[in-house]
């Protein structure tokens, strides 16, 4: 017998209060604890005790075991709490493996959100073809062959009859034709017009609305609009109605918004006037109710329709409405 | 339509500001589109007082002045033979410009410099005196302004005049909106009644052939007149609003126009034949030269005003140079007619002009103004032109427009604008802008319309009227009430949304292009002659080449995509696209517009990072995304299967996919051929998926089913294969997959190994089949016995082996 064992207890606490790092804790621990270790030793070789002081040596060598072990555990999990210490500590900066990631059009995003506000309100969503027949993108609604309010749109046109649609108006003409009021549906959509300058481009996107009931009045076509663009903008965005003309309504209003850029005071964007205009909407005509056989001394309604592209801009920023389709990479990851 | 508020003033008070009025016409409808000063390019231009002039020592002719522009004194080389020390004249400093579209500038003439211009009226626009310098009286002090030594100012209105508004296309429209705006009255030119007994129908004679295209035509004579420039009060209003003076006779017609909105037209009277006026379409007549000098092809709908024997006007639209307005004409008659909008709306189409003229006939002209204008036309040119008029009118009125009543119920009017307006002040609103309002019975208002105001016909527009003047600011905001009621979901939109949400969470960019193509799109994707995709609608009136017709196919936008953003360095794509496609119909008027879904992986598979080196992608990379999605959509029974040779004519033979569900064709999945990617300039190999979109939601389940999970362990049992490289691991999988033992949960292949020591033109595909019975724990004997019989099954159908 050697050492007693109060002695390697005394001499293993003092080396592990000099031992700096986990690894001289490890070394502590296998010249104490291991299998050739001094407590191990100790215990080994406590038959070579009188066989009256065995039972006391076991117990005490025992209690020091036990005590040395999680001394040193201790001693190492406070090691591995202070950052940076810790040997196995690893680069948390560097990047982590990325999971794949897209992104939408933010014409997608926008006719999303556009969507949503008017789901809330209870609108649902029709769609319909964007090739179309003239009647259906002109005549139904109250725009004759011949008559000044076609020089309004710049039209492509597949045959004599058959055109490319200016508009997402003619939804609303297929949607009655198909159903009987109550009527509460967006129709979002691309449209195509003649004209390609910075400030057009020959396809683009709207979103068309239709609400038909009984007794539906110009004040409600306000509300529902003025809750739609203080949802889209914000609830402080002013909005003002000013007369305007579509051969599909009756009254008709351009909605103008208080410039969302420089909150009215002037600026570029709104051309020094304060207000941008983003809507054009009416009570719906009596001919376009006509032609799709409503009783219009029992139903009225309201249309609206804006253009996607026109909000996607204020809402992003945008400058110049052919970034949409140029579809450059470094645009399409901003979204 | 350009407006000037110092004409304007002329007829109605102007008591606001320009902004203000402004603000009221936009808010009324007429959209105020700018506000422009006609003046601004006399703002360089002021005034010089000349101190002293020496002749140019280089030119005979030539002056050196020294002048005082206020601010200093400068060297100014002047031609005028009245450039004398002492007098006040304009003097353009750089950036003014002249009436001939010049911009003065300093300039050295002969080695003399000369920092201005001095001015004659003419070359200011202010006269016409050109024979020396404009004098300014000499109480001005030089440097002023010249627009303010004159007191020139003027505000120009842009207005943005909806087709709904023919009766504002003039001065006299306008103030009338501002006299009803504003409360002030409208002051309308009184024309002195002629005197003496009438003689015109001693001179002329007005015959209509055909009413239905003339409803009226009013003529007036005016004898002795001697053709100049006009007075420089009218030329300088004619050219606020943005037109040219020509000379006295035909500015007073152009003057008339944008005073009342009637187009009018004067013809050198000794240039009629037999001084009379016919109106009719054509007889013999196929062409006819207009003033502008082209000749118009002429159909049988034109409308033509005649001479006692030739055409010397396209009515409404132009007149012809066999009958304009010289220096050497004398007698004019002034037409003052009404026309047919749609036939005059067709004439200026078919011609391709539109004059404003015919911009007004087509939108409409009042019926009623048209003597009233001729009146004035032919009072100002006697006034102005030291003419003659000869007593009396032609008013040939064959057609005259009824007058109409419109009932409109108040109640109704209110229930509809959401307002409650009192009768009474609805009748205010009317009156304000020309309506006559009566009220017969409680709660109707009965509204005769302004003859001019031809877009006014149901209670509607009344209502309209109403709403407009009263303010669409000033009508309650309300909300409808609506029946609570679930619409039922859109269901191709739904999944469109669910299925771009898909796929940009693979990683690729959703893009949008347009859905025009070029028409060498098919041959650059190498479509057979017969391909369904050759069958495109074309655009009668493309904007260019490249978008002369519908896409059929999604590809060659993608394509072209991507070949711009390689060009810009960005070579590692993953785009995407969803949109339809246009296949023109043999019996439909409509083409089949489909549904459409393709995306393009081209570049790295992922991003080079430090834990991963960039590699390039390849065909199961483009599949695997295509597959995701279909998984994501609760898709799984779909089979990939070597496209047949002639099945896609832009992808690499042999390595293209079609997928299918059953029998329903859903898509392809393949890399672009070589040759296709040369076409459109690309230098990297491109991959591509392309899916019917109809076809594939129409394939989804509406809700996945739930199976319960299972509650006894699964074996899983391996089977490795060699077999010849043309056996489609596909397959062997669906082989498996179709044995009926009800034990079979999962079959997956693991692995995939050709080379040493497999025999070439061989593979060895590692199978892993997963067993479990929802039943009982299966037993080894079982599954062995089962998997045994499998594997035997497989080596004979695949004329396979098991590895060494």
């Amino acid at each position: 017998m050697s050492k007693p064992i109060e002695q390697i207890r005394e001499e293993a606490l003092a080396e592990l209060s000099q031992a700096g790092d986990a690894d001289a804790i490890r070394a502590l621990w296998v010249k104490y604890l291991g299998r050739k270790g001094e407590v191990t030793g100790f215990l080994r070789n406590i038959s070579e005790l009188p066989k009256d002081q065995r039972p006391a040596a076991g117990k005490r060598a025992n209690e020091v075991k036990k005590e040395l072990e999680s001394t040193f555990n201790e001693s190492l999990e406070r090691l591995a709490g202070q950052t940076g210490q810790y040997s196995e500590a690893i680069d948390v900066s560097l990047p982590g493996r990325p999971a794949p990631l897209g992104t939408l059009h933010p014409i997608t995003r926008i006719t999303r959100l556009i969507s949503r506000v008017f789901a809330r309100m209870g609108f649902g969503i029709a769609e319909g073809p964007e090739v179309e027949s003239d009647y259906y993108n002109f005549e139904a609604l109250n725009i004759p062959k011949n008559h000044p309010a076609r020089d309004m749109q710049d039209t492509f046109y597949v045959s004599d009859n058959v055109v490319l649609r200016t508009h997402t108006s003619p939804i609303q003409v297929r949607y009655m034709e198909a159903h009987d009021p109550p009527i509460r549906i967006i129709a979002p959509g691309k449209v195509y017009r003649c004209d390609s300058d910075l400030t057009h481009t020959p396809m683009f996107h709207q979103v068309e609305g239709l609400l038909v009931d009984e007794n539906v009045s110009f004040g409600d076509l306000k509300g529902v609009l003025t809750a739609f663009v203080h949802q889209v903008f914000d609830i402080q965005t002013s909005l003002r109605f000013r007369p305007s003309f579509f051969p599909f309504t009756e009254p008709s209003a351009e909605v103008d918004i208080q410039c969302v850029i420089c909150r009215g005071s002037g600026c570029k964007v709104c051309s020094h006037t304060g207000w941008l205009e983003v809507l054009g909407c009416g009570m719906v005509h009596p001919v376009v109710f006509e032609n799709v056989g409503y009783d219009t001394n029992r139903y009225s309604g309201f249309a609206f329709g804006m253009g996607v592209e026109r909000i996607a801009m204020l809402k992003y920023g945008i400058n110049d409405i052919r970034m949409f389709f140029e579809n450059d990479i470094r645009f399409l990851r901003q979204f | 339509m350009k407006v000037s508020l110092d004409w304007l003033q002329q007829y109605v008070d102007l008591d606001a500001s320009a902004s203000d009025l402004a603000d009221a016409l936009t808010m009324a409808g007429l959209e105020v589109e700018a506000v422009l000063d006609p003046y601004r390019h006399m703002e360089s231009v002021v005034i010089g007082r000349i101190i002293q002039t020496k002749p140019h020592p280089n030119a005979d002719k030539l002056f050196c002045c020294e002048v005082d522009i206020g601010s200093k004194t400068v060297q100014v080389v002047c031609g005028a033979p009245n450039a004398e020390a002492g007098i006040n004249a304009p003097c353009a400093m750089p950036g003014a410009v002249l009436a001939s579209g010049m911009t003065v500038e300093k300039s050295e003439i002969r080695g003399q410099f000369s920092e201005g211009m001095l001015c004659s009226e003419a070359e200011l626009a202010l006269g016409d005196d050109a024979s020396g310098l404009m004098q300014i009286n000499a109480e001005h002090a030089p440097g002023m302004p010249l627009a303010r030594a004159l007191g020139l100012s003027d505000t120009v209105f842009e207005i943005g005049l909806t087709p709904n508004r023919p009766d504002c296309l003039s001065h006299i429209g306008v103030a009338r909106e501002i006299s009803a705006l504003r409360a002030k009255p409208l002051r309308i030119p009184d024309i002195p009644p002629a005197d003496g007994p009438e003689k015109i129908a001693e001179h002329t004679s007005v015959t209509i052939e055909d009413p239905d295209l003339c409803p009226r035509y009013a003529a007036a004579l005016v004898f002795e007149i001697s053709v100049g420039p006009s007075p420089a009060w009218l030329q300088r209003r004619l050219r606020a609003v943005g037109l040219k003076p020509i000379n006295n006779i035909v500015d007073i017609t152009n003057y008339v126009m944008m005073e009342t909105g009637q187009p009018l037209h004067a013809f050198d009277f000794d240039r009629l034949e037999q001084h009379r006026i016919v109106v009719r379409t054509p007889r013999a007549e196929n062409t006819f030269t207009t003033l502008d000098g082209k000749s118009r092809e002429l159909d049988a709908q034109t409308l033509l005003i005649c001479d006692g024997k030739k055409p010397v006007a396209i009515a409404g639209v132009m007149g012809g140079q066999n009958s304009e307005i010289m220096e050497t004409t004398t007698r004019v008659l002034i037409e003052s007619a009404c026309f047919n909008p749609v036939s005059i709306r067709k004439t200026a189409k078919r011609m391709g002009i539109s004059t404003d003229a015919s911009f007004r006939f087509e939108r409409g002209v009042d019926p009623e103004g048209t003597v009233y204008a001729m009146n004035r036309a032919a009072d100002l040119m006697a006034e102005l032109t030291g003419g003659t008029r000869i007593n009396g009118i032609i008013d040939e009125h064959p057609r005259p427009t009824p007058q109409k009543t419109i009932s409109v119920s108040c109640q109704r009017a209110n229930r509809h604008l959401g307002t409650r307006l009192e009768r009474d002040e609805m009748a205010a609103y009317l009156e304000s802008v020309a309506f006559s309002v009566a009220l017969p019975e409680t709660d109707q208002l009965a509204v005769t319309p302004p003859s001019f105001r031809v877009d006014v016909d149901r209670p509607e527009d009344i209502m309209e009227e109403i709403a407009r003047l009263r303010g669409y600011n000033r009508i309650p905001t309300t909300f409808p009430r609506l029946t609570a009621r679930a619409e039922p979901p859109a269901q191709m939109v739904e999944r469109k949304e669910q299925i771009r949400g898909l796929i940009a969470g693979f990683g690729f960019y959703e893009t949008i292009n347009y859905a025009f193509t070029a028409a060498q799109a098919a041959d650059r994707l190498e479509l057979a002659t017969g391909d369904p995709r050759r069958n495109a609608e074309n655009l009668l009136n493309p904007l260019s080449e490249e978008q002369a017709l519908m896409r059929t196919t999604l590809m060659p936008g993608l394509l072209e995509t991507a070949r711009k953003n390689i060009s810009r360095q960005e070579k590692d794509l993953k785009l995407f696209e969803l949109g339809k496609a246009f296949y023109k119909t043999k019996h439909h008027e409509l083409p089949h517009e489909v549904e459409m879904l393709a995306a393009v992986w081209t570049g790295a598979r992922r991003p080079a990072a430090w834990h991963t080196a960039a590699e390039p992608c390849d065909f199961y990379d483009i599949k695997g995304a295509f597959e995701s999605l279909l998984f994501g959509l609760g898709l799984e029974k779909f089979t990939c299967s070597q496209m047949p040779e002639s099945g896609c004519s832009y992808t690499r033979s042999g390595r293209t996919a079609q997928v299918r569900l059953g029998d329903t064709y859903l898509g392809l999945i393949g890399e672009i051929k070589a040759s296709v990617l040369k076409q459109f300039g690309i230098r990297q190999p491109v991959f591509v998926f392309e899916a019917h979109l109809e076809a594939l939601i129409s394939c989804l389940p509406e809700t996945p089913e739930f199976t319960p999970i299972p509650k006894f362990p699964a074996m899983a049992r391996d089977i490795t294969l060699i077999v010849e490289n043309r056996i489609e691991a596909g397959e062997i999988l669906n082989s498996v997959r179709g044995m009926e033992t009800g034990l079979i949960e999962d079959v997956y292949l693991f692995d995939v190994y050709s080379g040493e020591p497999i025999p070439a033109g061989r593979k060895s595909l590692s199978i892993r089949v997963v067993y479990r019975s929802h039943t009982h724990t299966l037993e080894d004997a079982q599954v062995n016995e089962l998997h045994r019989q499998i594997t035997d099954s497989l080596l004979a159908a695949f004329d396979a082996e098991l590895p060494a």
